[in-house]
């Protein structure tokens, strides 16, 4: 392993090797970025199919069938095989790091968790090639799901699952990192709040997938094994599932935005130079933001007739989740207040966030009267305001998430000026497809459907929407190009490019397989600073210098991955041919095997020997 | 001097055996976040149960189906595995380990025998009642919950077997405590659930 | 720890031994009470002897104390080094008290 670093050549062959069974979370984090990377290119074609569809009236550029299966996957895809994914990515590359760890409580079940949403991820695609893409909405609610033809849901069903999965497995493990493996000196009071973030949008994965993952059975055992959960001739219900997909559903919302809360607080406050203002009312703002956002989902459901007491509980829980949302943006105007601030790349997307963001919670407290809801309900007003969070929030602060730690995790700055005209021809684009969309809605324009008639005052508004949709698409395409130019030609970047405050910044970019020599002596809130401030600037040792243990790599995670893939299709194919439990029997005999495998083989991990981070500590020290 | 593995196989276990490495915290931190994600998991199912326990589609209902006696044997069996589980992490903190593994033989023997009682069941509201996975809403909302319960006893039993057999040779070590006491909190936890189960299905459901 | 003298590591090891085996009685009589909670629950449900209204929420009291029991006693919950998975696991009965409120309350279709 340290051969492979002192060379820094080596095969394709070996490199493809190394990602295939590697445990370390750093490099799990680059297979993160790039699969999620990936499917966020599916989904923006998806959604430019779905604009183009919409760009005139009565248009036929695609059929009725294909539109619902573009704006399922559209949904599906964005959410849970992009945003997802890219997100855990960020936390798997920083959060060990701005703790003082050298990897994840579970650095194996961390492989898992990323090949298990991979394999998931083409599960679901691959239904495009096999007869039609799940098609019921990125909600398949029951009774829809229930009748649709074909097996595009089933495909949802498993690829979900597995995804799913993964998810969990990924919850527990960051939780029990955060618990567990803080440097010394490193409180719950002085972490970053990029890892609070981390710490508390784990604990709403732990509770909010199980939901999802009984939901998902309850609705394959209806269409695969005939059960009657939501056959109403047996006796069903199926408002159960909606109750069950949004119990799981709207806490997955603050799943997508709550890590970005914490990379905005951490790039506010490295840019601005000052400390973040009012830390310990930001972690609190982030707890009570989790906690309500668990108490209003049936703010999905008003229109269904849960009754007006109900609504009107679920209607003020939901305006009360704009206080601590509303603490966290002014507490971000006031770190900027009196600093000194750069306006970069990073600092572009955290300023078209703000406002982008606020209109996006502004329009959700409309959407939160119960009352108002039922006009707005079902109409491009809801897509329009989730557009506005999802993307105002979530992929702004990716994009400023991806500029902020680029240099961290490979090692170079990505070009500026590229990454200044991604911002500004996304942002254009973004708010001419979207703003459009709120008036489109409250002119009475419904949801999901294929077409629009000619002569009710929408053909102007789509046109622009969809102009809009482009330009973003030309904006994701330079950011494309400049991670292409950037690996090639980019400026390689020391281990503080930005003069940073937390502890990934005092180490190399990118760091060394083990992270830190010796793990960080932390002396209070933006450990970096302080020493900078008080101290020679470099962080001191909390431990003494001594051979560190490693985790080993494995294929198991893969071949584990792969079982569960071959299983799916046995399960979603059995309805049509016995033959097919062959798949469903073998793929999970196979996993399960491999976890047989797994335990019964020792696996001790590896010894660095002191000498060579003796070394490593000379080189630096030069 | 480079490290080997030597100081998971010391000759005398510290206090607290599966809490001794960093490992052994990772796990049971672990094992315990998994169980509060369980708990919503199982609630899931419980409120799908209680929402469709009326729905019987003409078929049998739950005071007519259900028989005290073997669920009060099921959960004599189930209850007292969790006691034989207590014993054998006594033991195995007192680095006794060939007590430790006749008290988690007889908790998996235990476990197999509310498995053949449910099983047992179950048989008999398919053959002699036509009550199935399939009949009716009720059905489905019991056999999901109860079989969900069920398959997650049996995962316990193959895992504790597996756990057994790979470490019958090798004794106590700090390797392998924390993963005897992660498998003996899910145990622990499975009863938790079941306690739900007979009161919430069984005896409310006999009372009507 | 090994140039302790014999006599002082026998006598730590004496003392927690003598704590694990009152530990023991008390998980003992933690089983005890568990089952005593267990034959009461059938045997009012048997008997038919107290009314619907009340018979439901003792049952429901009787299964949460039971919990309890295994929570705190046979998982060790009350010890020191508990108190994040006493967290979470309370987050988790949160969450689980808000769906079942969810799926009993409002769900009448």
């Amino acid at each position: 392993m340290s051969s492979i670093a002192a060379t820094g050549k080596r095969s394709f062959g070996s490199f493809l090797w190394d990602y295939l069974t590697t445990v370390d979370h750093k490099k799990i984090a680059h297979l993160y970025l790039a699969g999620g990377g990936f499917f966020f290119i599916l989904g923006g074609l998806e959604a430019l199919i779905i604009r183009i569809q919409l760009i005139k009236p009565q248009n036929d550029f695609i059929s009725a069938g294909f539109y619902n299966e573009m704006i399922t996957m559209h949904g599906t895809t964005m959410i849970f095989l992009a945003g997802m994914p890219i997100l855990i990515g960020l936390m798997n590359a920083a959060m060990p790091l701005q703790i003082g760890a050298r990897d994840v409580a579970f650095p194996f079940l961390n492989a898992l968790s990323f090949w298990l949403f991979f394999f998931g991820g083409i599960l679901l695609n691959v239904s495009f090639l096999t007869g039609g893409a799940p098609d019921a909405g990125w909600t398949s609610y029951a009774s829809l799901a229930m009748q649709s033809p074909g097996h595009g849901v089933d495909y949802y069903i498993l690829g979900l699952q597995i995804a799913g999965a993964g998810t969990l497995m990924g919850g527990i493990n960051f939780i029990a990192t955060i618990v567990t493996m803080r440097a010394p000196g490193m409180t719950y009071m002085r972490m970053p709040l990029f890892a609070w973030a981390t710490f508390i949008t784990s604990v709403l994965i732990l509770f909010a997938f199980p939901p999802l993952t009984i939901n998902l059975f309850l609705l394959m055992f209806d269409r695969m094994f005939d059960t009657a959960f939501f056959n109403v001739a047996l006796g069903g219900n199926t408002i159960i599932y909606q109750h069950l997909f949004w119990i799981f559903g709207h806490p997955e919302v603050y799943i997508l935005i709550l890590p970005l809360f914490g990379i905005f607080s951490d790039v506010i406050a490295t840019f601005s130079r000052k400390r973040l203002f009012g830390y310990t009312a930001m972690v609190f703002a982030t707890m009570l933001i989790a906690f309500l956002g668990f108490m209003v989902w049936a703010h999905h459901m008003f229109t269904v007739g849960l009754g007006p007491v109900a609504n009107s509980i679920f209607a003020v829980g939901t305006m009360a989740i704009a206080v601590p949302t509303g603490i966290k943006i002014f507490n971000w105007l006031l770190t900027m207040w009196g600093g000194q601030v750069t306006i970069n790349s990073a600092m572009l997307w955290v300023l078209g966030f703000i406002p982008t963001f606020t209109i996006g919670g502004m329009t959700g407290v409309m959407l939160g009267s119960a009352v108002a809801d039922y006009q707005y309900h079902d109409t491009y007003f809801v897509v329009a305001h989730f557009h506005y969070v999802i993307v105002g929030g979530t992929i702004f602060g990716i994009f400023a998430g991806l500029h902020y730690w680029w240099p961290k995790m490979f090692g170079r700055i990505l070009h500026e000026g590229m990454g200044k005209f991604t911002f500004w021809v996304f942002f254009i684009g973004f708010h001419l497809t979207f703003f459009i969309q709120h008036f489109l809605g409250l002119m009475g324009m419904p949801r999901r459907y294929w077409v629009f008639l000619h002569d009710q005052g929408l053909e102007l508004g789509n046109f622009i929407s969809t102009i809009g949709a482009f330009l973003m698409g030309v904006g994701t395409i330079v950011f494309i190009v400049n991670i292409v130019y950037t690996a090639v030609k980019g400026e390689k970047a020391s281990a503080d490019p930005w003069d940073g405050r937390t502890l990934e910044w005092s180490i190399s970019s990118p760091p060394p397989y083990y992270n830190f020599e010796q793990l960080p002596l932390v002396r209070g809130l933006d450990p970096l600073w302080i020493e900078k401030m008080e101290g020679d600037g470099t962080i001191p040792p909390g431990e003494p210098l001594d051979d560190v243990h490693m985790p080993s790599g494995s294929f198991i995670p893969f071949l584990m991955g792969l079982g569960f893939f071959v299983a799916g299709f046995g399960f979603i194919y059995q309805t049509d041919n016995g033959l097919w439990y062959l798949a469903l029997y073998g793929g999970m005999a196979f996993s399960i095997g491999c976890m047989v495998v797994r335990s019964l083989k020792d696996d001790f991990g590896y010894y660095i020997p002191k000498e060579e981070l003796q070394k490593a500590l000379e080189g630096e020290a030069k | 001097m480079s490290h080997d593995h030597s100081s998971l196989f010391p000759e005398v276990l510290p206090a607290e055996p599966e809490k001794a490495t960093l490992e052994g915290k990772n796990k049971f931190f672990g094992q315990w976040f998994f169980l509060g994600g369980e708990t919503v998991l199982f609630a899931s199912l419980f409120g799908t149960y209680l929402a469709l326990k009326n729905s019987t589609a003409g078929g049998p209902s739950s005071e007519e189906l259900f028989g005290l006696g073997l669920v009060f044997l099921m959960t004599m069996l189930l209850l007292t595995s969790s006691l034989t589980s207590v014993y054998a992490m006594y033991h195995m903190r007192n680095n006794d380990y060939k007590k430790m593994v006749l008290w988690l033989g007889i908790t998996g023997l235990l476990g197999i025998g509310f498995l053949v009682c449910e099983i047992y069941e179950f048989a008999h509201y398919i053959t002699e009642y036509g009550f199935s996975f399939q009949s009716s809403a009720f059905g489905s909302a019991f056999f999901a919950l109860v079989g969900f319960h069920g398959g997650h006893v049996l995962f316990g039993i193959c895992w504790l077997t597996t756990l057994l057999i790979r470490n019958a040779k090798r004794g106590l070590n700090l390797y392998n405590a924390p993963k005897f006491n992660t498998f003996s909190l899910f145990w622990h936890f499975i009863d938790v659930v079941w306690v739900f189960i007979f009161t919430v299905v069984y005896l409310m459901g006999k009372v009507g | 720890m090994t140039n302790e003298s014999n006599s002082n590591l026998d006598q730590s090891e004496v003392f927690r031994r003598q704590k694990s085996k009152e530990e023991m009685q008390r998980q003992l009589i933690s089983f005890g009470l568990m089952i005593v909670f267990t034959i009461i629950a059938f045997a009012i449900v048997a008997t038919g002897t107290i009314s619907r209204m009340y018979v439901l929420p003792i049952l429901f009291i009787m299964a949460i104390v039971q919990a309890g029991f295994q929570f705190y006693y046979f998982m060790h919950l009350k010890d020191k080094g508990h108190e994040m998975p006493a967290t979470l696991i309370y987050g988790g009965v949160w969450a689980a008290f808000l769906t079942l409120a969810g799926l009993m309350v409002i769900s009448w279709w």
